[in-house]
């Protein structure tokens, strides 16, 4: 049989090359770009080779963020999973209360992120917002726009608020594909509500735990908006966290080189975790 | 010890669910909860089980009344159609939990364990999780949680149905013995009639939520005391006509095929029930009376041969033995054994009894 050549096909795949071209290859290698180079505008370059990477791998500064926002994803985290979990469990399996409880839990994660850091910056302050007037004649000491405890107190509530939902979401999903018949077995067995849950619910939520602890890791390690809206890194830089630090180096200090090499160890760090994790929870899966 | 139920009934909301149904199970039976989806097996089990309150009526057991009782206070076990097992315990921690959780000591539970999955030949995968199972060593697993406990009623609902053919059949064999010398009330419920006559021990035709008939497993079978509990337990479909009997002669309505019944009964109209089996392409018996049919559907499954054929308004299916091999539109001749009809009088009650 005669084989016919037709490479025709080819064509279909260039506005797919294009677009991730565009969007992802393009900005990302002019990043790479600035990252070995100093410029001082003009298109003129200057070779720095690995300089600016060292000087942020050794910058106090750089450690700082870092530090800032690996506690800051790590106490949402604490936070937003078990709440999440607990508040899917209480929430009706049918009836009328379903949907306005499905509606309710999306109603933040609709809110565009720079109307929830505005919404909680005004609900927050201390002298006309409800929130913090109320801790003030409460008799409670607090400002979020002067002291850092309460800075964070403030960032980790309005985080909490935004995004528990998702996790909620995500749960009662995975609690709803659970058989009637496992807890009918479980009932039988004589199993506590503990047991129920520790054996029964949190295997069969497993797939989608993982998935909400991914995706909360990811979002919550790349957040800017809320917090540049609510505190804006202050005081100070005590909530300045990585994405904050960095847009402050490159547009207000135009430190374009240093900020481009951050940005690209930034990105990895976002890789290796969610690469390191993945696997781990992959492994896991295998093993049972 | 026995299990009744006393004019059970169950509503949800504005559907009756169960009707008010009573029946006795007696200690060391089988009973076989026979019907299609949703007649109500699963919802009768459930009540059984403690698992699901009646609207109405009393359960007792063991002569005490044990209505509203629950689950956890009865000592009774379930197996499912789906595969039910703790995801992330071993066979053995799975089967052990029962017993786990009620505080028996280690060595007792290794042993009870250890005898338990013997019986159905799990030894060698205790230490496996059930994902790694096949399905019906799952169903072994379920099986045997349900076992270890010895309970007082062990209830299966519809244990087989999602295993494949030759799992089905090699588990269906052993599952009687396995309640043998069990001081237990067994409830099995199943959609296949074929399921019921192979556990054999009594059974109960069910129909949209009212049990029709209970009796030995063969009673029913043989002697339907109705024609919907006829219905229920024959499958393929039971072929049924209008016929009309004066004397000795018996004639069908639609056609003119006769025969001569011995049947000891009054002349008059009825409906006859002929079991497919009884309907067959060679003679059968020393009664047998030809048919004219013409095919519809053939299917052969190897050993038997299902033939599908109408004969005037009638639709039948008739079952032979072997290889039949039929096309479809072919006329055909049939024979009807008439000693195996079953004759039901105008309110569809069964007249030739013994």
């Amino acid at each position: 049989m005669n084989k016919t050549i037709n490479q025709k096909a080819w064509y279909f795949v260039i506005p797919v090359f294009v677009l991730v071209a565009f969007n992802a290859a393009i900005p990302l290698m002019t990043v790479v770009n600035y990252s070995f180079q100093e410029t001082f505008g003009n298109n003129v370059f200057a070779w720095e080779g690995t300089r600016w990477f060292k000087q942020i791998l050794l910058s106090e500064r750089f450690h700082a963020s870092l530090g800032r926002q690996f506690a800051f994803t790590f106490i949402i985290l604490l936070i937003q999973i078990p709440l999440g979990i607990a508040i899917a469990l209480t929430m009706p399996k049918k009836g009328w209360g379903v949907p306005v409880c499905l509606i309710l839990m999306s109603m933040p994660l609709l809110i565009p992120w720079n109307v929830v850091g505005a919404m909680w910056n005004i609900f927050a302050l201390p002298d006309i917002g409800f929130l913090g007037h109320s801790l003030n004649a409460m008799g409670f000491d607090y400002n979020f726009t002067q002291q850092p405890g309460d800075a964070w107190f403030t960032t980790i509530l309005m985080d909490v608020w935004h995004w528990t939902s998702l996790v909620v979401l995500l749960s009662y999903a995975g609690l709803n594909s659970i058989q009637p018949a496992y807890y009918q077995a479980a009932e039988i067995d004589g199993a506590s509500r503990w047991a129920t849950f520790r054996y029964i619910e949190l295997p069969k939520m497993k797939k989608v735990l993982t998935l909400a602890i991914l995706l909360r890791f990811m979002d919550s390690f790349m957040i800017y908006t809320e917090p540049f809206v609510l505190t804006g890194g202050g005081p100070g830089n005590t909530t300045a966290f990585l994405s904050i630090d960095l847009v402050k180096m490159a547009l207000g200090q135009f430190d374009l080189g240093p900020a481009a090499a951050m940005s690209l160890i930034y990105f990895f760090i976002v890789l290796l975790v969610c690469w390191v994790f993945y696997n781990l929870m992959m492994k896991n899966e295998a093993q049972s | 010890m026995s299990l009744e139920l006393k004019n059970v009934e169950k509503k949800v909301g504005i559907d009756t669910h169960i009707h008010p149904t009573s029946l006795k199970l007696e200690k060391n039976t089988i009973n076989v909860l026979l019907g299609s989806t949703l007649a109500g097996k699963t919802t009768l089990m459930q009540i059984m089980a403690g698992l699901d309150k009646p609207t109405s009526g009393e359960i007792w057991f063991d002569g005490k009344n044990v209505t509203g009782m629950k689950v956890q206070k009865r000592n009774c076990s379930m197996v499912y159609q789906q595969f039910i097992n703790y995801p992330n315990y071993t066979v053995y921690e799975n089967i052990a939990s029962p017993l786990a959780i009620t505080g028996v000591k280690n060595d007792e539970i290794k042993q009870r364990v250890g005898k338990v999955a013997e019986l159905l030949k799990l030894s060698a995968m205790l230490n496996k999780k059930p994902d790694e199972l096949s399905g019906g060593q799952q169903q072994r697993t379920a099986l045997a949680r349900a076992l270890v406990k010895d309970s007082d009623l062990i209830l299966l609902d519809e244990p087989l149905a999602n295993l494949d053919f030759k799992l089905r059949e090699e588990l269906r064999e052993e599952l009687p013995k396995l309640f043998e010398d069990r001081d237990c009330i067994v409830v099995y419920a199943t959609t296949e009639p074929s399921d019921a006559l192979m556990i054999g021990g009594n059974t109960a035709t069910l129909l949209e939520g009212k049990v029709i008939q209970y009796g030995k497993t063969l009673e029913v079978y043989n002697r339907p005391e109705n024609l919907i509990s006829a219905k229920v337990f024959s499958d393929p479909p039971m072929n049924i006509a209008e016929i009309t009997k004066s004397g000795d002669n018996c004639k069908f309505t639609d056609n003119d095929v006769q025969w001569k019944s011995s049947a000891k009964i009054k002349d008059g109209n009825y409906k006859i029930g002929i079991r497919p089996h009884n309907i067959t392409t060679y003679k059968e018996g020393n009664n047998s009376v030809e048919i004219n049919g013409k095919v519809q559907i053939s299917e052969l499954s190897g050993s038997e041969s299902l033939i599908h054929f109408t004969n005037g308004s009638l639709n039948w299916v008739s079952l032979s033995n072997g290889t039949q091999q039929k096309n479809v539109g072919d006329d055909t001749k049939l024979y009807m054994n008439t000693d195996e009809f079953l004759y039901f009088d105008q309110n569809n009650r069964l007249v030739n009894n013994g």
